[in-house]
């Protein structure tokens, strides 16, 4: 028999997880004080739910700090990794938190609805994306995967009076579902092959080739498998062909919010897996990665052309966003160079600066498309400037941004990612991401002619700008200007990101 | 006779979950009724759960085993959700198709 104390657990540093503990207690807060308590008033959900992520930001700025006069290491009996590659993604997807809240906020108003349900997904699917950035072992990182997913399952299919949206949280469930099944055999197959399911410990066994004869197979096929599984989560090319239903379908500011926290989630496990546990076998994962950010730039670019709804647009313009951040991810498996720590970071960086842009472009679509998001086709969009100069001067920044245009935070993050890949030598994947960009400004140019140069036919009424949302997107304005600006504070930070736990 | 008998190696049984994870892919891919469809995820998953205790008895590590449990514990939360999806959109309409599911384009 085993005596009580043989049983104890691993130690756990709860200040290191502070930010997401902060985050489960804002949950609970809402879900429980929203049921038990009356009505609150309007727009408070939105607000605690906002503070809790603020709340959880500041504590990781502390942890940052800490963790510069410390070293990086791994916790709890090495599940999760605590590094600045973590910190930063927890940021990434708080912020995304924050912003999607306020905007939500409006947004219920504006459909005649209440209630704290919306709000608290938003913060279990960022605890969910917190562990997948953080995880250390595949199993912890498929049950993060599950929680982000099936968060943002019930999140696009939460507009309860729109075919659209139950259309979409329906085909985004299935194929989301369909896509997890593959991740966890590629992950069944690792651990078949190196009989860890620990990242760290993974490295250990592939680096010494201690093998057993049926090794490489089972370990070539759940490399494959989970890069597949993955990919469907990145949305890249070919694997992204729920993206444009689902981001159309969905609720605008939970287009935002998938479109930006599960990303970051999604690109942040990508990368600690592969660089960490795969290490030794970059050779057999980087053709893969070359070719998925080879079709993602193209096909998203070329394909956002064709499209009429600028959420669609939007949708085809994120699959070559993250064309662009499978580039870092390909300059960060040339491990014997010295710049592979570049791609690591750039790839973070441009995660951060494309998590604020998306928001705020989608949250200026979805006050243009009005009550119960009927209008978001370009025609829409006509005479904005004339109806809302601000608002159409804001989207402007964005759309510039997202193209990639000097002196905006677009320009820093994709700048980041080129560089990385010239520096490691990947020229032909560069030259492509800059006539992928170049095609891609011509979907930009086409938005911001509709609203600026075209006039509505109809004297449409100017969509009305709430103070939450306003409040958000002049924020993400303001930040994409000044990092745009004056760069140097956050590529500064960033550097140190390439340093992960456990290796 | 007992020596006669044949004793299923491990090779078997992950070439029983391969061809199970076969079916559930193929039946995913084909099947038309989101219900089914989503049987087959299930399918699949159950598939995964036999390669993580086939592979976990031949390695002599309980880690493998475990991970099924999460695994079940992940395909009933999956249940909850999927079923609730379901069920709000086959209350708009007597029977759904994932073809009548065509008010967005693709």
């Amino acid at each position: 028999m085993f005596a009580a104390e043989t049983l104890a657990g691993p130690s756990i540093p709860w200040f290191t997880l502070s930010p997401l503990l902060a985050l489960l207690v804002g949950a609970c807060v809402l879900m429980l004080g929203g049921s038990l308590l009356p009505q609150w008033p309007r727009g408070l959900y939105g607000i605690v739910s906002a503070a809790t992520a603020a709340t959880s930001i500041v504590l990781c700025f502390f942890l940052w700090d800490n963790l510069t006069d410390g070293r990086p290491e791994t916790i709890i009996a090495d599940a999760l990794a605590f590094d600045h590659f973590a910190v930063l993604g927890t940021i990434t997807i708080c912020i995304a938190v924050l912003l999607a809240s306020l905007t939500t906020s409006d947004y219920l108003v504006r459909e005649g609805e209440d209630g704290p349900e919306l709000f608290v997904l938003y913060i279990a699917a960022a605890i969910g994306g917190i562990v997948m950035v953080a995880a250390q072992d595949l199993i912890v990182l498929f049950l993060g995967l599950e929680t982000l997913s099936l968060a943002l399952y019930v999140l696009a299919a939460s507009n309860r009076r729109r075919e659209e949206s139950q259309e979409a949280g329906l085909k985004y469930f299935i194929l989301g579902g369909f896509s997890s099944a593959f991740f966890l055999y590629g992950i069944a197959f690792i651990y078949g092959a190196t009989k860890h399911t620990n990242l760290g410990r993974i490295m250990k066994v592939l680096s010494t080739e201690q093998a057993f004869p049926r090794n490489d197979v089972l370990l070539l096929v759940g490399v494959g498998l989970l890069l597949v599984g993955l990919a469907f989560k990145v949305a890249a090319v070919p694997f992204q062909v729920w993206t444009p239903d689902v981001y159309q379908g969905a609720p605008t500011p939970v287009t935002s919010f998938m479109a930006s926290a599960g990303k970051t989630a999604a690109f942040a496990a990508l990368l600690r897996v592969s660089v960490t546990a795969l290490e030794s076998r970059v050779d057999d994962w980087r053709p893969v990665v070359w070719v998925l950010a080879v079709l993602s730039l193209v096909f998203g670019s070329v394909l956002a052309v064709t499209q009429t709804n600028v959420k669609r647009m939007l949708a085809y313009s994120s699959i070559s966003h993250a064309g662009f951040i499978l580039l870092g991810v390909e300059a960060a498996s040339h491990t014997g160079s010295s710049s592979a720590g570049d791609g690591i970071a750039s790839a973070m960086t441009y995660l951060l600066l494309y998590t604020v842009l998306v928001i705020g472009t989608f949250t200026i679509v979805g006050l243009v498309a009005g009550k119960g998001d009927v209008g978001s086709n370009l025609t829409d969009f006509r005479g904005l400037g004339r109806r809302r100069p601000a608002l159409a001067l804001a989207l402007t920044v964005f759309l510039l941004a997202q193209a990639g245009m000097p002196l905006t935070s677009g320009f820093v993050a994709k700048f980041g990612v080129i560089r990385a890949a010239v520096e490691t030598k990947s020229y032909a994947i560069a030259i492509i991401a800059m006539l992928a960009s170049v095609i891609g400004a011509f979907l930009y140019l086409r938005i911001m002619v509709s609203a600026w140069m075209e006039d509505a036919e109809g004297e449409d009424a100017a969509p009305p700008v709430p103070f939450l949302s306003g409040l958000a997107v002049t924020a993400a304005v303001a930040f994409t200007l000044v990092v745009g600006i004056v760069p140097g504070w956050l590529l500064d930070a960033t550097r140190q990101v390439v340093t992960l736990a456990g290796r | 006779m007992i020596t006669a008998a044949v004793v299923p190696t491990t090779t078997w049984y992950l070439v029983l979950a391969a061809g199970l994870f076969a079916i559930g892919m193929i039946g995913v891919l084909v099947r038309r009724n989101p219900l089914i469809m989503f049987m087959c995820i299930e399918l699949m998953l159950n598939a995964v759960n036999l390669t993580f205790v086939a592979l976990a008895t031949e390695l002599t590590d309980i880690n493998g085993q475990t991970a099924v449990f999460f695994v079940l514990v992940v395909a009933a939360a999956e249940v909850v959700v999927g079923l609730g999806i379901i069920v709000s959109i086959m209350r708009r309409r007597q029977q759904a198709t994932a073809d009548d599911l065509a008010a967005l384009k693709g």
